[in-house]
């Protein structure tokens, strides 16, 4: 609402002290404006009396009217003049408006309480405020104070670390140097010790000699007699012999103590590896045959006929006496693997029941069960299935066997189950015929390859022989008459000698086909033809090389 | 002095001074009195129990007694080689001197006249050890700074062998009880024991540690299984004969903690006397009822802690380590003394290889010794009582004497039935009934 201080009214002369008072109130306290405005709506009633008959006397009613009048308009109220400018007063508008200024201060009252309890909170809250910053503040300069304190704390426990660790290195040093000072000492009192028992021995040496040298006076035994010795045997001389002996005896009893060591630790060994066969055995038969179940499907048949075949090799008598490394190891692996499989196993049951116990059933395990038990009816009832087709054909089988059926159908079906049979047989009997003609067709060609051979052989001996007599005899004419011969060829040569010599070549021709051995035998019954045994050792040797040319030969002959 | 002598015999020998009296082991009744020219400081029967042989060692004279003829007389005068050592060679008929600074050793035979020499003999405690059986005999020898070790073949004393040993300064030998393996170890200054075939060769080296002080005392198992050896660090290790390496260690600590081990305690019981009995003067019984306290076994609860002590530190061979070790006779207990606990005795079981049986005694443990036939054990602790353990259980034997008999040793009979108690100047025979088994 307005300015208080700015409320003149020069208007009343009477009153004004009392307003004046009033303003003037105001105005001395104006930082108190609070307490002031609190006063303000809880004026007594006698006060306001005087009040409101110090503003508006009897005189002054028109002036105070108008005056009125001037502030509501300009507080955008109504006018209170009926008129403009008519001296009548507008009742309506007068109650109106003290309606209106009665609902404003209302408002202006709220309002006022509203603000004068936030102003109240807002105080509280900056005291309490204040009061938290104030413990803040103390608690920050306790905290720095503590950790200045701790810092100073943890300084100084590092520098008794650090002086420790001094210490300890300086011990250690110490330890060392004293190590080092005893091994010093001792190296010198063994020198010393060493120096004086060199003067002690020849102390010692001089004093032998000197009571070596007193031997014949006082040292000496006597006895009334001598005693026979402990197992009545005479004495008898140091030799070789005995000494040989001696060391023989020796090495003897080294032997027997060797000996019978090696005895206890055979005897140890075989008793300890009938306790492991055993261990083994027991072990494979505590495993739970449903391991090896699923072993046996995944890798079939050959490892358990190899456990097998282990078990039945090492179970053998005369495997625990061998005791090479190979047997050991195989007895001991063998034994660690079942070992490891068992306690597996025992673990796994363990944790089974473990888990039981504490109730938290893992559905993994429930479900493998119960696939278990449904694999297990599947199986069941495949295995019923089986026995009942087994069933069936068996009786199929009964009936074609006993029933009376007529002969074509039994003739039908016994070809039926022959047919196969006779294909097959059909089959091998026709390979059987294949492989015979090639075995006739090969034996043929080598037959006729040996003719071949045999004649082309023949030949070449007639030639040789021929070209050979025909060289002695060009020789020969050579000498009588020095004349050039010119060497006939292989078939050109006197009919006589030819005979002979295809007489000869072929009584070898059998033995030559055949084999080359009796060749010798055949040669020495023609000897009566020197000349041919000459040219028979002469043609044994190139015989090899002759083979081939004979066959290229041959084969030229045979292309052309 | 007294020194009784036990040999599988029906005599007994004991040595006063410079008598020498034989008696019957059953009776002890005496059989013979020899007597001897000066202070009997050792004596020794012969392997066949015909000889006995006393030396003097200031003297330098040995004189062998025979049981079969009293008449029979010899003396070995070893004049100014003087003498330290003397035994008879496991044949029973040589006698093998030490001369003094460990010269020689001098091979008397009473057989022939024949004399031979060893020369350079290792002045330690055990230079001459002879095979079970008696046919080899092993000799420390020092040459040139380096030990040496002989075989001879006790036969016809013939050098078998002859090799060096790689140790520092030797200090002792033994034959494993099959007369195939020799052991030989140094000096306590190093750790290292080295075991010999009877043919010379080295068969393994153990060196457990270096720089502490090393071995303190060893023992065969009678089957020659087991070596075990016993160090400074109170600690027992035990080697196998097969591959010769460690196979177990067992600790003596102060405190025994595993509930399995049985710890028996001495304790002493008050003497119930009875006031009516007292009569004037005293019954010798009576007065040795008062004066010595009667003592009993108690089981003692597990963990159970011993008097520990430890000793001085800057004396030479100190009393730490384990000192004493037997292997009972049939290889299933081992028996070991700790220095640093001199009160008791531990017992460990080799089946198992762990602790057994602790005997805590009121006194220190002056000596103990199985029993030849069976795994029972007696041991002695300064007192007048013998204390015998064995699986069964164990006793304490109050010695019935009047006044003071402290038994500091005492040697069992071969056949195990009886065994000698023996003080400074007395000794006693105790008699153990057999149990007859029905």
């Amino acid at each position: 609402m307005g300015d208080w201080k700015t409320v003149t009214v020069p208007v009343l002369s009477s009153d004004s002290k009392n307003i004046f008072q009033y303003t003037s109130e105001k105005k001395i306290s104006p930082p108190n404006m609070n307490s002031q405005v609190l006063r303000l709506p809880l004026p007594s009633s006698k006060s306001m009396h005087s009040f409101f008959s110090a503003f508006c006397t009897e005189e002054n009613i028109e002036q105070s009217i108008s005056y009125l009048n001037r502030e509501l308009t300009t507080l955008g109220f109504p006018s209170i003049y009926a008129e403009s400018k008519g001296k009548e007063l507008n009742l309506i508008s007068i109650i109106n408006c003290m309606n209106e200024l009665l609902v404003l201060q209302h408002k202006n009252l709220r309002a006022q309480e509203e603000v004068e309890m936030q102003h109240l909170k807002l105080g509280s809250d900056m005291d309490h405020l204040q009061n938290c910053y104030a413990k803040l503040k103390e608690q920050l300069e306790l905290s720095k104070r503590e950790i200045v304190g701790l810092q100073e704390r943890d300084r100084q426990l590092q520098s008794k670390n650090r002086n420790l660790h001094q210490l300890l290195k300086n011990e250690k040093d110490e330890v060392q140097k004293l190590q080092n000072i005893i091994s010093s000492r001792a190296t010198q009192y063994n020198h010393d010790m060493k120096r004086k028992e060199r003067e002690y021995n020849k102390l010692k040496e001089r004093l032998h000699q000197l009571v070596m040298n007193k031997k014949d006076k006082k040292i000496a035994m006597e006895v009334l007699n001598y005693v026979g010795r402990a197992d009545g045997k005479r004495g008898a001389w140091r030799t070789d012999k005995t000494e040989a002996r001696n060391e023989e005896q020796m090495y003897k009893v080294l032997l027997n103590d060797y000996e019978q060591r090696q005895k206890q630790l055979l005897l140890e060994n075989a008793e300890l590896k009938k306790v492991l066969q055993q261990m083994k055995k027991e072990i494979i038969s505590l495993l739970p045959p449903q391991k090896q179940k699923p072993k046996e499907r995944s890798e079939d048949g050959p490892v358990l006929s190899d456990l097998e075949e282990d078990i039945g090799e090492l179970n053998k008598e005369n495997m625990w006496e061998l005791s090479c490394e190979t047997v050991r190891e195989q007895l001991t692996n063998s034994i660690r693997k079942q070992w490891r499989m068992l306690k597996n196993h025992v673990e796994k049951l363990d944790n089974q029941v473990s888990r039981v116990h504490s109730g938290a059933m893992n559905d993994k395990d429930v479900i493998s069960r119960e696939d278990h038990e449904l694999e297990t009816e599947k199986l069941e009832l495949e295995i019923q299935q089986c026995k009942e087709m087994i069933k069936t054909q068996q009786q199929l089988l009964q009936q074609q066997l006993m029933s009376p059926c007529d002969d074509d159908t039994t003739l039908l079906l016994q070809d039926c189950y022959l047919l196969e049979e006779r294909e097959r047989l059909q089959e091998e009997w026709r390979l059987f015929q294949e492989q015979k003609k090639n075995f006739e067709k090969e034996r043929r060609s080598f037959t006729e390859a040996a003719i071949r051979l045999g004649l082309e052989r023949k030949a070449f001996e007639e030639d040789r022989g021929a070209w050979l007599k025909q060289q002695f005899l060009s020789m020969s004419i050579d000498y009588k008459h020095s004349e050039n011969v010119t060497t006939p060829s292989a078939f050109i040569g006197t009919s006589d000698q030819d005979n002979r010599l295809v007489n000869s070549t072929s009584q070898q021709r059998k033995p030559h086909c055949m084999l080359s051995g009796p060749v010798s035998a055949e040669s020495c019954q023609t000897s009566q033809y020197i000349s041919h045994n000459s040219f028979n050792a002469a043609l044994k040797k190139p015989a090899g090389d002759s083979k081939p040319n004979q066959w290229e030969e041959s084969d030229k002959e045979e292309t052309e | 002095m007294h020194q009784p002598s036990r040999v599988p015999a029906c005599a007994q020998a004991s040595c006063v001074q410079y008598r020498l009296i034989i008696r019957d082991v059953n009776t002890l009744q005496i059989l013979q009195l020899y007597t001897c020219l000066d202070q009997i400081q050792y004596i020794e029967w012969s392997s066949d129990s015909l000889f006995i042989l006393c030396a003097m060692y200031k003297r330098g004279i040995v004189q062998v007694w025979s049981l079969e003829q009293p008449d029979w007389h010899c003396k070995i005068d070893e004049g100014s080689a003087g003498l330290v050592a003397s035994c008879w060679s496991p044949d029973g008929r040589h006698i093998l001197n030490t001369t003094e600074f460990h010269l020689r050793i001098t091979v008397w035979s009473l057989c022939t006249k024949s004399v031979s020499y060893i020369k350079y003999p290792k002045a330690c405690q055990q230079g001459i050890a002879f095979t079970k059986d008696g046919r080899y005999m092993a000799v420390a020898e020092r040459r040139d700074c380096k030990d040496f070790v002989s075989l001879f073949v006790c036969s016809n004393w013939q050098l078998l062998r002859h090799f060096d040993t790689e140790t520092q300064d030797l200090f002792g030998i033994e034959w494993a009880p099959n007369g195939c393996v020799l052991a030989v170890w140094d000096t306590c200054l190093e750790y290292k024991i080295l075991l010999y075939s009877l043919d010379g060769r080295l068969l393994s080296t153990y060196q457990a540690y270096e720089w502490s002080l090393g071995i303190k005392s060893i023992a065969w198992s009678p089957s020659s299984q087991f070596l075990a050896i016993g160090s400074y660090d109170e600690k027992v290790r035990i080697l196998n004969h097969v591959t010769w390496k460690k196979i177990t260690e067992f600790e003596h600590p102060a405190t025994v903690t595993n509930p399995k081990t049985i710890v028996y305690k001495e304790v002493e019981k008050s003497p119930s006397v009875e006031t009516e009995r007292f009569s004037f003067p005293p019954t010798r019984a009576l007065a040795s009822s008062v004066f010595s306290t009667q003592s009993k076994y108690d089981i003692s609860q597990v963990p159970a802690s011993f008097q520990y002590i430890k000793p001085v530190a800057d004396r030479a061979n100190p009393k730490m380590g384990i000192g004493m070790l037997a292997f009972s006779p049939d290889n299933c207990f081992l028996a070991t003394k700790n220095d640093n606990i001199p009160n008791a005795v531990w017992i460990w079981d080799i089946q198992k290889l762990k602790l057994s049986v602790v005997l805590e005694q009121l006194c220190a443990i002056q000596s103990f010794q199985w029993d030849p036939r069976q795994p029972r054990l007696a041991l002695c602790t300064g007192n007048s009582k013998v204390y015998l353990w064995s699986p069964a259980g164990c006793v304490s034997v109050q010695v019935p004497t009047e006044g003071d008999f402290q038994i500091v040793s005492l040697c069992w009979h071969p056949s195990g039935d009886s065994m000698a108690l023996l003080s400074k100047d007395n000794f006693c025979v105790c008699y153990l009934e057999r149990e007859e088994v029905k």
